[in-house]
């Protein structure tokens, strides 16, 4: 299958630190795929460089046939690319529904009244309905997480970014969110999922590839990849070829 | 749970009543001339262009984060609009406000191109910058009076109204009406698309540019806006005053300072923090100017207290405490079938 968003020899650095140094990356339509990694390898940035706020040093990003390296972050959402943030970036002071609102409105380009229902009906598939009215401010880690894909999800996205979703749930909390990225998957949005809770990734990817330093260090089946001398050597201190 | 379930309303109970209070104050204040002392008259003109210059200032920095400190620019651009005019053209002063407002947003549009490019602090004293500039440019204006300024004619003083008397009440009036337009415009521009995505970048502008707001263009718009807003204003304070001059009609302390400390002692960010912050002023004003120094001193020590105290503002706390809002711009879910959720 085509890919949907390809990296093309992505590069980055912050003064001396080298965040990414010539990625590739192809993502197929459809795919969900996982993304690992020590603290500071870069996985955050890479979001940055696909949703555009962070420019790359050199490289291009491709994203539905079309070069959007130089596309500012709104125009990237409005063609179809979404994505939750590992610290939730709720607008505080507007209730949930109309943090929902904002998101369709602008993320699909239509008018307001159109989204009104889309924008309720997905607060329902996310848990949130009996919270509409309520100041997104209000809200706790578990619901600003879902608020999050909840209005990642109201921008009619093809790929949907999710940045460390389960981070901070309880074992209860990451199932229900597990089950509800199966749901969005099994609607044909592609999902690219940086994670720490590895089970919680495992239940849902297909492919998995392992950052660190800077570049992809390992990919493939993601039970495979897991088990691989190089996850273990980055993760526990076993060396590669002991 | 269907499409037609649910709809959704602006107004609350507490934005009923504030509604109705203010349609009430309207009526009163439209009434007043034949109420008021000519001195209260002359108060509260002078009241209702800073609630004017402070809503507008709160839009621009409570809502977009344009936080600028010289929005005297466009107090003095409308101001020697009217007076070219009135001058120059013989146009009735009256209408040259609208004029200066027009003129001005054209202006501000090649402005804003120029200091769009600065962030934060340097964003702020950029526009202080521009203001500078434009008193400089005023006071190359010899037919104006160059740096000391210059009087509206006699002749076109008395085009405006045949008495004294008749010109007080038509400047009273034009500044409650320009008052209520530029309110109600600025409602409806909350209540708008724009003041959707307005209301999101002032939460959080990383967001709404990843929700797929256009952020630049939003506040290019308010921009434009706040300062057609801004001189038609400026053109009306100096209709009354009836004589310029550039350090006055460019003074950042009367016309940016001032409007600064009403916003923040009144709620930045929310649309009756101008309104209660005026008032507010306007009672220190009244009962401390005599003061003089301490005055200013005292405004100070106001201002530090709010924000220690309050840092939302006297309206964000009201807000925050009792969730009253007295302009229907919330945009509430109903069920249709039942209670509200």
């Amino acid at each position: 299958m085509a890919s949907i968003l390809t990296l093309d020899g992505i590069s980055k650095r912050f003064g001396a630190i080298v965040i990414a140094n010539d990625v590739d990356l192809a993502v197929k339509k459809g795919e969900a795929l996982g993304i690992i990694g020590p603290n500071g390898a870069g996985k955050t940035t890479l979001f940055g460089v696909i949703t555009g706020t962070v420019p790359p040093d050199s490289g291009c990003v491709t994203f539905d046939g079309r070069d959007v390296t130089r596309l500012p972050p709104d125009q990237r959402c409005r063609m179809g690319i979404a994505r939750s943030f590992q610290i939730p970036q709720p607008f505080g002071g507007m209730t949930v529904f109309e943090n929902l609102v904002v998101a369709a409105a602008f993320g699909q380009g239509r008018s307001e009244h159109d989204v009104y229902a889309q924008s309720h009906d997905i607060l329902e598939r996310c848990g949130l309905a009996a919270k509409a009215n309520r100041p997104a401010s209000s809200l706790t880690l578990l619901d600003r997480k879902r608020l999050e894909l909840a209005r990642a999800l109201a921008t009619a996205p093809q790929l949907l970014l999710l940045d460390e979703v389960a981070g901070g749930l309880t074992e209860h909390e990451c199932e229900a969110l597990v089950d509800l990225i199966r749901d969005i998957r099994k609607t044909g949005i592609t999902i690219v999922w940086i994670e720490h809770i590895v089970h919680a990734l495992l239940a849902v990817i297909d492919r998995l590839v392992v950052l660190h330093g800077g570049a992809f260090i390992a990919q493939g089946d993601p039970q495979e990849v897991i088990r691989s001398p190089q996850v273990n050597e980055i993760y526990m201190g076993i060396p590669a070829d002991a | 749970m269907g499409a037609a379930a649910i709809r959704v309303v602006h107004s609350t109970r507490s934005s009923r009543i504030g509604v109705a209070g203010f349609a009430l104050l309207f009526v009163m204040l439209a009434a007043a001339p034949f109420w008021a002392e000519r001195s209260d008259l002359r108060l509260l003109v002078e009241i209702f262009t800073y609630v004017a210059l402070a809503s507008l200032w709160n839009l621009l920095a409570g809502y977009a984060g344009l936080v600028s400190v010289g929005q005297q620019a466009y107090v003095g651009l409308g101001a020697y609009i009217l007076f070219g005019l009135a001058i120059f053209a013989g146009i009735n002063p009256v209408w040259t406000i609208p004029i200066a407002g027009l003129i001005s947003a054209v202006i501000a549009i090649p402005v804003a191109f120029l200091i769009f490019r600065l962030r934060g602090h340097y964003f702020a004293i950029g526009t202080w910058v521009v203001a500078e500039v434009f008193r400089l440019l005023a006071a190359q204006i010899g037919p104006l009076g160059g740096g000391s300024g210059i009087s509206l004619p006699v002749a076109t003083v008395t085009a405006i109204a045949e008495t004294r008397q008749m010109r007080e009440f038509l400047i009273y009036w034009i500044a409650l009406a320009l008052l209520v337009v530029i309110l109600g415009l600025i409602v409806m521009l909350l209540r708008s698309r724009y003041g959707l995505a307005l209301t999101a970048i002032r939460d959080n502008e990383t967001a709404a540019l990843s929700n797929g707001v256009n952020v630049t263009r939003t506040k290019l718009v308010v921009y434009v806006i706040t300062a057609a807003g801004t001189a038609m204003i400026g053109a009306l304070i100096f209709l009354q005053k009836l004589r310029i001059s550039p350090d006055v009609a460019f003074s950042v302390n009367e016309w940016t300072a001032f409007v600064i400390f009403i916003v923040v002692i009144g709620g930045v960010g929310r649309l009756e923090g101008p309104i209660i912050g005026t008032i507010v002023f306007f009672l220190l004003r009244e009962t401390l100017a005599d003061l003089g120094a301490l005055y200013l001193l005292m405004l100070g020590i106001v201002a530090i207290g709010v924000m220690l105290k309050a840092p939302k503002g006297i309206w964000g706390y009201v807000a925050d405490r009792f969730g009253w809002e007295l302009f229907p711009l919330a945009r509430r879910v109903e069920r249709r079938d039942g209670p509200p959720p």
